[in-house]
């Protein structure tokens, strides 16, 4: 689970193009859309993409990604439940 | 200021009709042109409906007779249709009689060529030809040239979704300075895989029917479309006793400055330009007869838009609908079909129905017009809002 | 409509590795655009955290509207009424080539949102209005070369008719590896003559 949380905020770093961050800089419990990181519905569907592409999950309804993207922990439960890649 | 500007002319082709006339009686006749895209090879072929042109390619080809050596796109192909009728309906013989200018609007341009040979442009010198037209001017040179208009009077714009909007307040303000005689302004844009995918990764795509303002709306259809109007100045219109068919009264544009592609919550952009059009037109909230919407059946559209017409015309919301549901969304043709279908209410005194409209938003009691209305209609305002914040309102009007 | 003369209070020019306000140099980089661009961003201090997702218009529209807004002594809070009337030749095309290639890409079908949503020239014009708070009108319009003429009759109608106190007006472009940006601000007054000859004369330079 550790090693998917890590994977998560590189893959997040890099494909959101969040600028002179570092893993490090993610809490696992940090918002990742709101005050937290400060992502928006454009970064929720490159998420979307993304869960898509490297885990074979897709999602039909950006609504469902609200409680998914919370957080790196929610993220990474979601992934390993539902993962088909 | 308020002294509105001819327009003479008029022609359209959309996936509800080929020509005015059959725009206006599909209008009348509820008939929606929605349905399974058949001209493009997609994998999203069961995912999505479209508003889609009957005719193909080569339909066209055949009716303007051109060689076939021709590099036109789809888009140019549908401009060229629909500018040729508005100059016919506008009676004009001899187009160098006037200083006559071209002001076109287009998002998509010759991407649909590009697309479908984008494989073979290395290998197969048949398809290079086909690498000119993908410049977003190509199209409108295209036009131009069709009409017989001087190429150093023909401009390009590209704003999105508001683009054909701002072709006709661009177009009013060229006549209105004295800049040009006559001006044939308007937009086009066709279907392409372009679109369908990224609309279709923005997840604001419908699998069924398009249901503007509607509490469970899916999103929208995309649509093809091209239309036009020729404006023409005082003179001319006096010179030539020239029909008018209505006025273009009033235009705004304002920034959202908000989101890239999201409208702010209280459409903050959409209601500065129905302000700005409504002070130029020198018009009141309560003069205007009927609104047609932008009403592209998003969550965040409908909801920011009607937001935005809750806070310019408080509690006395004029009949409006939005008529993508017949179309789809034409994106930058849109608010040049709208236009059409603006001065057709004018024209005929009536407000064409919001179809598949079930049940009202929760956010706010505002219900659109979902039957064919007959009332006397001397004003339309009608709003077209586009990705990148740029939001466009023009007023049409009876009297000048 | 009364005749008043209008004057360019400032340009600003990004093109072959430098950036120039005014015509004196600011910053230069001999790099690819996107390490120049970047540079220029920090160098210049344009803040906004966006920067990063933009595409390559977006950037270079950015920040050559950033450092003449912020020479010119604009700010945020004022939300001053500054139309903003650009043009170029290429549209989007880089971008659209990037989404383009994804959506053609049978193997490895993952086009991105975030590339799609920069298919659209004007988009730069929106990150400019929500970073400087513009809710002026904003228009993009298409032409093979730079066009002083249009840009011109757009910006003294927009003056003349009250519809704007300023308009930052010019040429944004990128295709592959070139890039050219030229902005002005036309204004009351400025130090520059507002008429179709001189906006040539400073774009040539």
């Amino acid at each position: 689970m550790d090693a998917l949380k890590q994977e998560l905020k590189e893959n997040i770093i890099e494909q959101l193009n969040l600028e002179d961050m570092s893993p490090a800089d993610i809490a696992d419990d940090d918002m990742l859309f709101g005050d937290g990181l400060g992502l928006d519905s454009i970064d929720a569907l490159e998420l979307i993409v993304m869960l898509d592409k490297n885990y074979g999950i897709k999602l039909t309804d950006p609504k469902e990604g609200r409680s998914i993207f919370e957080s790196i922990n929610t993220m990474a439960t979601y992934i390993s439940e539902h993962r088909t890649k | 200021m308020g002294k509105g500007v001819a327009i003479t002319g008029m022609g359209i082709i959309s996936a509800i009709g080929n020509n005015v006339e059959e725009n206006f009686q599909s209008l009348i006749d509820k008939k929606k042109g929605i349905g399974r895209v058949k001209k493009i090879q997609t994998n999203h072929v069961n995912d999505i409906m479209v508003g889609e042109i009957d005719f193909t390619n080569d339909d066209f080809i055949e009716q303007l007779q051109l060689p076939a050596t021709n590099n036109y796109s789809r888009t140019a192909l549908l401009g060229v249709i629909a500018a040729k009728e508005a100059i016919k309906n506008a009676g004009i013989s001899d187009i160098t009689q006037y200083k006559t200018g071209l002001v076109s609007a287009t998002s998509v341009g010759g991407m649909d060529m590009t697309e479908r040979y984008f494989y073979e442009y290395l290998e197969n010198p048949e398809v290079q030809k086909y690498i000119d037209g993908h410049h977003a001017g190509d199209s409108t040179q295209k036009i131009a040239e069709q009409l017989g208009i001087d190429g150093s009077l023909v401009t390009t714009i590209s704003t999105a979704c508001s683009s054909a909007a701002n072709a006709i307040m661009l177009g009013a303000r060229l006549i209105k300075t004295g800049r040009l005689d006559r001006v044939v302004v308007g937009g086009s844009d066709c279907l392409s895989k372009f679109t369908i995918n990224g609309f279709k990764t923005l997840m604001i795509l419908s699998d069924t029917f398009n249901t503007p303002f509607d509490e469970n709306r899916k999103g929208l259809n995309l649509g093809e479309a091209a239309a036009f109007l020729v404006l023409e100045s005082d003179k001319v219109v006096q010179a030539e006793n020239k029909t008018v068919l209505a006025y273009v009264k009033g235009y705004g544009n304002a920034n959202d400055a908000f989101h890239q592609t999201a409208s702010s919550d209280d459409g903050d952009g959409a209601t500065l330009a129905m302000e700005q059009a409504l002070k130029i037109a020198g018009l009141h909230p309560e003069d205007i007869d009927y609104i047609n919407a932008h009403g592209t059946a998003t969550g965040n559209n409908d909801l920011s838009e009607g937001r935005a017409i809750l806070r310019v015309f408080g509690d006395r919301v004029p009949d409006f609908s939005s008529t993508k549901a017949y179309t789809g969304h034409t994106l930058a043709a849109a608010g040049g079909i709208e236009a059409v279908y603006s001065v057709l209410a004018l024209q005929n005194n009536v407000i064409y129905p919001n179809l598949n409209f079930e049940t009202p938003m929760k956010e706010f009691d505002i219900t659109p017009e979902l039957s064919i209305k007959q009332k006397e209609i001397k004003t339309v305002l009608s709003n077209s809002l586009g990705f990148g914040g740029n939001c466009s309102t023009v007023i049409f009007s009876k009297e000048p | 409509m009364t005749k008043e003369s209008l004057g360019i209070s400032s340009y600003i020019q990004i093109k072959d590795h430098h950036i120039k306000l005014n015509g004196k140099p600011l910053f230069s980089h001999e790099g690819a655009f996107s390490e120049f661009i970047k540079m220029g961003y920090k160098q210049c201090g344009v803040a906004y955290p966006k920067f990063f997702k933009m595409d390559d218009l977006s950037k270079l529209a950015l920040v050559a509207a950033d450092i003449l807004l912020k020479h010119e002594g604009v700010q945020p809070e004022n939300e001053e009424n500054i139309a903003l009337i650009f043009s170029n030749k290429a549209s989007s095309l880089n971008t659209d080539r990037s989404h383009q290639e994804s959506i053609q890409n049978k193997d490895n079908y993952y086009p991105s949102p975030a590339v799609f949503v920069y298919t659209l020239p004007n988009i730069c014009l929106g990150e400019i209005s929500i970073k400087y708070k513009l809710y002026s009108e904003n228009s993009f319009f298409i032409f093979d070369n730079f066009n002083a003429e249009h840009l011109y009759h757009y910006s003294q109608s927009l003056m003349q008719s009250k519809q704007a106190e300023k308009v930052l007006c010019g040429w944004v472009d990128v295709d592959n590896d070139t890039y050219e940006a030229f902005l002005y601000l036309v204004s009351k007054n400025g130090s520059y003559e507002h008429t179709i000859n001189e906006i040539n004369k400073l774009y040539k330079k």
